[in-house]
């Protein structure tokens, strides 16, 4: 308890369950929300004291402000247009006592057995970082979480931003039917604070998204930023969706599975198997992917913000 | 006990949120503050994963973890996005049937 670093783990821990507990407790949805943004930035924080920059970062764009900003607008929708107002009705009465003290002792009980299994496990035991740290020369960049992220484990990256593409797709499919009474976007944003702050932002994620290599950063944490700039594209109103622009979103919404894929089968032959990149060229390729991945995330997002697809005037919309 | 490391101490922080998030869920009355709810699970379990991958410094942590974290921040934000939808979907459902 002499280090003064472990006094501040000790608060931050403090603090990150006690919001938490607040999430949830205070009565207010937007309050809720507000709670929930508060809550991730301080997580952001211990991940830094973790010595996870890259998950911090993620944590905090991706988790905590597209999330926020998602949850924000569902609230607008379900207050009829404004964040302000009273909440529809809950689904149910209160829930009964016998329910509640089951479901408290079942969730005490799955919460022991995680602490049981993380407390019983080698602590700072050697993981396979020895193995990352081995085939990294090989791995065509210098930053282990994105030679993890794009060559080790890269079909599991590939299958996330599939997961991504299906999350845009449904969206707009259920959203499709939603009564034309809501309009996609409410907010109004100072254009003169958007035009100071957009070049600033494209900057951040073009470097986000080349520093990957070689430090913290790469095509989620870029994307995420870029998302960011498309939100506020969107609320200061210097873009709005037109139907004539559908193709070209659906085409951006593809390119970073597309590009993903053909790079990874096109590897394939002469000996190699599909992932294997050729390690001279493996930089390069990595950072083609890394490029079409972060547009294409950057515009899901701003879509999943967005909701709706931009519907064309002239047809009519079929339910 | 042990000496205390920055992973114990973030580990059982991340436990506790789990426990939180889980005990929100089931108990949760309306949609949003269940989907609020599941979301503090899934960031109390990626904290459990952060603090088991870290090694007392100089060592570097573990970034396998790390990978799978920020996958699966990313896949929680498509799932969060998906139920949002299906909340605004069913809410103006449930207008249309009251008028």
């Amino acid at each position: 308890m002499t280090e003064p670093l472990l006094v501040f783990d000790l608060l931050l821990a403090g603090v990150v369950v006690a919001v938490a507990a607040l999430t949830l407790l205070v009565r207010d949805a937007f309050a809720m929300i507000v709670a929930f943004v508060v809550f991730g930035i301080f997580v952001a924080i211990a991940f830094v004291r973790l010595a996870a920059p890259d998950v911090a970062l993620a944590e905090a764009a991706i988790g905590t402000g597209v999330t926020g900003a998602l949850m924000l607008r569902a609230l607008a929708h379900l207050r009829g247009g404004s964040l302000s107002g009273k909440d529809p009705a809950p689904l149910s009465g209160p829930t009964r006592a016998t329910t509640l003290g089951i479901d408290g002792t079942l969730a005490v009980c799955v919460t022991v057995a995680l602490g049981i299994a993380f407390f019983g496990a080698p602590q700072a035991g050697p993981g396979i970082e020895a193995e990352v740290a081995a085939a990294l020369p090989q791995s065509g960049v210098a930053h282990p979480v994105t030679a993890v992220l794009l060559n080790f484990r890269s079909y599991d990256t590939l299958m996330e931003i599939v997961v991504l593409l299906a999350a845009v797709i449904v969206v707009w499919q259920v959203d499709r039917g939603l009564s034309g009474a809501s309009d996609p976007l409410t907010g109004e944003v100072y254009q003169g604070f958007a035009r100071v702050i957009l070049p600033v932002a494209v900057t951040v994620g073009g470097y986000l998204l080349w520093i990957g290599a070689a430090a913290p950063g790469g095509a989620f944490q870029a994307g995420a930023v870029l998302a960011a700039v498309a939100v506020l594209v969107l609320l200061s109103r210097l873009y709005t969706p037109a139907a004539a622009h559908r193709h070209l979103i659906r085409a951006t919404f593809v390119a970073g599975t597309v590009v993903f894929a053909a790079v990874a089968l096109g590897v394939a032959g002469a000996g190699r198997t599909a992932f294997e990149y050729p390690p001279g060229h493996a930089k390069s390729l990595i950072l083609l992917i890394e490029s079409a991945l972060t547009i294409s995330i950057a515009v899901t997002l701003g879509a999943l913000f967005h909701g709706r697809e931009p519907a064309s005037p002239l047809r009519k919309e079929t339910r | 006990m042990t000496e205390m490391t920055p992973a114990m101490i973030h580990g059982l922080a991340g436990i506790a949120v789990f426990g939180i998030g889980l005990m929100g869920a089931l108990a949760a009355t309306d949609r949003l503050r269940r989907l609020v709810a599941l979301k503090l699970c899934a960031v109390g379990a990626g904290f459990v994963l952060v603090a088991a991958a870290w090694r007392t410094p100089p060592a570097a942590p573990d970034p396998v973890p790390h990978a799978l974290v920020i996958t699966g921040i990313v896949v929680m934000i498509s799932a969060a996005a998906v139920a949002l939808a299906i909340i605004r979907r069913l809410h103006s459902l449930e207008a249309e049937t009251d008028e």
